[in-house]
């Protein structure tokens, strides 16, 4: 299981968040399944060339998050089953959801006018997709 | 047996132009640490000292449960230093240099040694006169890593070199850490290398360790604040700001003890908090030492 994973210098996140991020990622595509062995902390390292500390903390986090469970000595595995792929998708959605509100306060937009915009996003969505069949 | 790789505490040398003023260090094994600071900061005194290349005038230096500068021959088997003046021998080859190290230290590891040799992109029959400044570097460091030492000191490992051979070096060091027993300290400018493959960050600055604590606990520390300020509020000062730039509505404010709280605080002033960023261990380095240097001079 090489992963592969990219960090990015040009990503503004921390580097712990964007691995985190990719770990998700894979469980929520299905390519990391519930029960799964991870590689350990210091093999992940290793492989993107990062401290320790850094891949600890990612690993922390999804932990506290249920992503993935740690068994001391044992290393880690995926915590989370198909349904909770689903959960994650619908975290996706709400930090998505949480900053187009705050740019649009940033403008003075008033919330019918975002829920107008949302609307007409999602009508040329389905606009699109008709065009494709 | 202590779980310490390095250690200094209270550590003071005097020349006639530069103090290096009460330095405590710690280094846990199994650590990477990286130090940072300005040129001619003290890191290279620093270093000079663990290594018992220079002797302090006061504080305690452990180095491996060694004792430095007394007993630096025993704690010298286990340690891998190299720096940008350590000088080889023109006239002999690379393949030369290998063989001496190795005839002294019996951890040489020949297998990995060439492998360094093909990744580095070096070959043992060259003569060291020939070689260019990136050659040279990477043939210094290929001395040290093949030897495998439980410490691995580094002043400067990734200065002069081009993107390829940076990238390379870096590599060698984060691989070191699949040991858990096995640590490094090395000394930068590029604050980049250091937030990458660094657990701990020491910053030293006019012969004074600034701050030395866990990267990711130093990086979460600090952010900037970007806020819209209407007309008619002053800005107050906030513990954990260490700066406030304004200019018209405006304002940056940079925080070095930031709690989400503070984000709150400003927005009770009447002002409001456009976002809040992350910063790069780049402009940590510069904020940091502007700020150190106006409370020195306060």
């Amino acid at each position: 299981m090489p992963p592969t994973f990219t960090l990015s210098q040009t990503d503004k996140r921390p580097m712990y968040l964007q691995i985190m991020e990719q770990i998700k990622q894979r469980v929520a595509a299905g390519d990391w399944v519930k029960g799964q062995a991870i590689p350990s902390i210091r093999q992940l390292a290793v492989d993107l060339q990062v401290s320790v500390i850094t891949v600890k903390r990612a690993y922390y986090e999804l932990e506290r998050a249920g992503i993935i469970v740690t068994h001391h000595g044992k290393g880690s595995c995926i915590a989370a089953s198909p349904r909770s792929q689903a959960r994650l998708r619908e975290q996706e959605l709400q930090e998505h959801l949480e900053q187009a509100a705050r740019i649009a306060a940033q403008l003075d937009m008033p919330a019918e006018e975002l829920e107008d915009r949302l609307h007409a996003a999602g009508d040329r969505l389905a606009k699109n997709e008709e065009e494709l069949i | 047996m202590t779980d310490l790789a390095l250690e200094m505490s209270g550590v003071s040398k005097k020349y006639r132009y530069f103090t290096l003023d009460k330095v405590d260090l710690k280094l846990p094994r199994g650590q990477i640490m990286g130090l940072i600071g300005a040129n001619g900061a003290g890191k290279s005194t620093t270093i000079r000292i663990l290594m018992g290349l220079v002797h302090q005038d006061a504080g305690e230096v452990r180095v491996l449960g060694h004792s430095m500068p007394a007993e630096q021959v025993a704690a010298k088997w286990d340690i891998g230093f190299a720096s940008e003046d350590m000088r080889l021998y023109d006239a002999m080859t690379l393949g030369w240099h290998m063989n001496f190290i190795r005839s002294i230290y019996s951890s040489w590891d020949a297998s990995y040694a060439q492998l360094l040799l093909k990744r580095f992109g070096l070959r043992a029959d060259h003569k060291i006169k020939g070689l260019s400044h990136g050659q040279r570097v990477k043939s210094a460091l290929l001395l040290v890593l093949a030897r495998k030492p439980k410490l691995l000191v580094l002043d400067e490992p990734t200065t002069g070199l081009d993107p390829i051979a940076r990238h390379e070096i870096l590599r060698e060091l984060t691989e070191v850490m699949a040991n858990e027993d096995r640590s490094v300290l090395f000394s930068s400018h590029n604050t980049q290398d250091v937030e990458q493959i660094s657990d701990h960050i020491t910053f030293i600055d006019r012969g004074r360790v600034i701050d030395s604590m866990d990267k990711e606990a130093y990086l979460d520390r600090w952010r900037r604040l970007r806020l819209e300020v209407p007309l008619g509020i002053d800005l107050p000062a906030l513990p954990g700001v260490i700066g406030v730039h304004q200019r018209g509505r405006l304002a940056v404010a940079t925080a070095n003890a930031f709690v989400p709280d503070l984000a709150n605080a400003y927005e009770s002033t009447g002002a409001r908090v456009q976002c809040v960023e992350n910063m790069t261990l780049e402009e940590i380095f510069v904020a940091n030492v502007a700020h150190s240097r106006e409370e020195v001079e306060v």
